[in-house]
């Protein structure tokens, strides 16, 4: 390799450079090949087939035939589920996504002021509720909805609740309970992200601040610390964003499907309500691709916002 | 008395003069030591509560499950549930080893998978300057916008074309592209592998394998248990799977979400189930920890 002739960019086409280019790093294409034909095939392909499906009639046994916008128009005029799902979606994503973003942050912050051993110590009793499976089903347990769950015990001897709750089937309590389980198993990778953050911000650039006038731990923090650590600001909320939006499956655990009265229906159960138990594939696809849609356009949307503020 | 008063002096000495060296900043109150203090011990309770009350729930024997009003915590230990729930699942139709069988048997190779096919990705796209590799990237960086809950319905139609539905391969293939792994490992290879060792070994004659096996590789240990954590959890907890129907094909998970019944009466066993589940994952956290956030550190995504 050390012996071929330098080329210089401009003797050429840019096309015979490329191609040139391509042909000296062959082995790279070799080693990114098993990686990228996966991923094409179960990443990149399926959102393109959704795409495509969701302009048809798709029932798994006959041949799809185009019907163009109509699965949309039927999600939209014809769905009034659907529309509850959306909102239940925006909800539980408003809820959460900042929710979590927040929560991880500013734990994170105050976890940085803790010594090493105790600090690795609280890491890992906040992070423990994300990896530990379903642990969260604990909360069913514990909000039990006969007199043996300690909420509805408590509570009555207390003289709180007149009779067990229901908690897990009561519209009025899915919701929020539903947001705090969420929480508690949503402090995950961005969570880590932010630890990593705050430790990675130079020791010598507190001291620059005090000197310069910086007072307190909060103006360290609006003025030093947060600049100093925006790429894992963004990353943290991407991670956060995708999470809010995919939350559906411990809804499923907690409350069973469907929810009662739609409460917590939301557009990842619509999905497997069309995709998985009534095969009408083309529906799906067209929740698919919407569902896709609205997660690429918040994440922009906020990944561009933070950009702004950092500069 | 003296003895133990001059002791706890000592102490205390040497305590404050580690928390001063600790102190790595001016700009610290008293007051909001003490709040941040408090403000953690409320959250790290509330974050911790409900773990300890599924092991308390999973150590209860039947008698103090039904004892009203019901206890918070354990007063006889017993390992009655964990017993039960043995006994339950050696019962069941698919034997209990099968399901640990398959578990273990997909975390292994899943993750195994994960690490091997991502490093190679990454080392190509952060340390060998090839056209399309900036597109290739942005993709999978992409790709961190959406989750599989978008991609499920049409990986059923590509499941069922490759011939793979009901087979071990749908869980495991699947698992070795994913885009955080790659996008983990390219971000620590770039930071913390150095280019002109890279540049040397390629003057020497060394070939890309192995530069990529002898000097990437090794340097990126913390990478390799930070991606060996996220896809081991991640595979691990994985349950039902759309598509695979098979009782002898499905996961310690989903089989112990079957004993989960809402009925108080089974409580206990179901904690258990919960326990022994979340034991090994935190374990392999508590392991890798460190790497972690030491791989996490370079994780952030510049523009």
């Amino acid at each position: 390799m050390a012996k071929e002739k330098a080329v210089i960019r401009t003797d050429m086409s840019r096309f015979r450079w490329t191609l040139l280019e391509m042909k000296k790093n062959k082995v790279a294409y070799l080693m990114i090949a098993p990686f990228f034909i996966l991923f094409t095939l179960f990443t990149i392909v399926p959102v393109v087939l959704s795409f495509l499906l969701s302009f048809t009639n798709f029932n798994l046994l006959e041949w799809p035939d185009f019907v163009l916008l109509d699965n949309y128009i039927r999600l939209f005029l014809d769905d009034d589920v659907f529309i509850t799902a959306i909102k239940n979606t925006l909800m539980f994503a408003t809820v959460t996504g900042p929710g979590s973003y927040l929560l991880s942050m500013l734990l994170a912050w105050f976890i940085n002021e803790l010594r090493p051993r105790i600090r690795s110590i609280v890491t890992l009793l906040f992070y423990a509720p994300s990896i530990s499976g379903n642990v969260y089903l604990i909360w069913t347990i514990f909000f039990s909805g006969d007199e043996y769950g300690l909420v509805n015990a408590w509570g009555m001897k207390l003289g709180l609740l007149s009779e067990p709750v229901l908690w897990f089937q009561d519209e009025k309590y899915i919701f929020v309970l539903c947001c705090c389980v969420a929480l508690w198993t949503s402090l995950g990778t961005s969570f880590l992200t932010f630890i990593a953050g705050f430790q990675t911000v130079d020791t010598s650039l507190y001291e620059a601040g005090a000197v310069d006038g910086v007072k307190n731990r909060w103006q360290e923090l609006y003025y030093i610390t947060l600049p100093t650590m925006r790429p894992q600001m963004m990353l943290g909320a991407i991670l956060a964003i995708t999470g809010a939006f995919g939350f559906g499956g411990v809804i499923t655990a907690l409350v069973g499907f469907p929810s009662p009265n739609y409460v917590a229906h939301t557009i990842m159960h619509h999905l497997d309500d069309f995709g998985g138990m009534r095969f009408e594939m083309g529906y799906a696809s067209a929740i698919a691709t919407l569902l896709f849609l609205m997660m690429i356009g918040c994440n922009m949307l906020v990944t561009k916002i933070l950009r702004k503020i950092g500069t | 008395m003296n003895k133990i008063l001059e002791k706890i002096k000592v102490a205390y000495r040497r305590y404050d003069t580690n928390r001063v060296h600790f102190k790595r900043s001016v700009n610290r109150s008293a007051g909001g030591d003490v709040g941040i203090y408090i403000m953690l011990a409320l959250v790290a309770t509330v974050m911790v509560l409900p773990m300890i009350y599924a092991i308390c729930q999973s150590l209860k024997p039947l008698d103090e499950i039904f004892v009203f009003p019901p206890k918070f915590f354990v007063i006889n230990p017993s390992f009655e549930n964990f017993r039960e729930l043995f006994r339950t699942m050696s019962e069941s139709w698919v034997p209990f080893s099968r399901y640990v069988f398959n578990t273990i048997l997909i975390s292994v190779v899943g993750t195994m998978g994960n690490v091997l096919l991502s490093s190679y990705a990454a080392y190509a796209i952060a340390k060998i300057k090839f056209p399309g590799r900036e597109t290739l990237f942005g993709i999978v960086r992409m790709s961190l916008m959406f989750n599989a809950t978008v991609t499920g319905i049409s990986n059923f139609l590509i499941m069922s074309a490759l011939g793979w539905v009901d087979t071990y391969m749908a869980v495991i293939v699947p698992a070795f592209c994913t885009s955080f792994g790659l996008y983990l490992m390219k971000q620590f290879m770039e930071t913390s592998v150095n280019d002109s060792v890279l540049e040397s070994a390629r003057l020497e004659g060394a070939s890309e394998n192995k530069i990529f096996w002898k000097i990437a590789m090794p340097m990126v240990k913390p990478a390799w248990a930070t991606l060996i954590l996220f896809a081991f959890k991640d595979l691990w907890n994985s349950g039902a799977n759309l598509y695979i129907y098979s009782e002898q094909l499905k996961t310690l998970n989903y089989a112990i979400s079957q004993l989960v019944t809402a009925g108080i009466e089974r409580s206990g066993v179901s904690a258990a189930s919960t326990v022994i589940m979340m034991i090994v994952p935190i374990l392999v956290f508590i392991v890798s920890q460190n790497n972690v956030i030491q791989t996490m550190s370079s994780a952030g995504m510049k523009d």
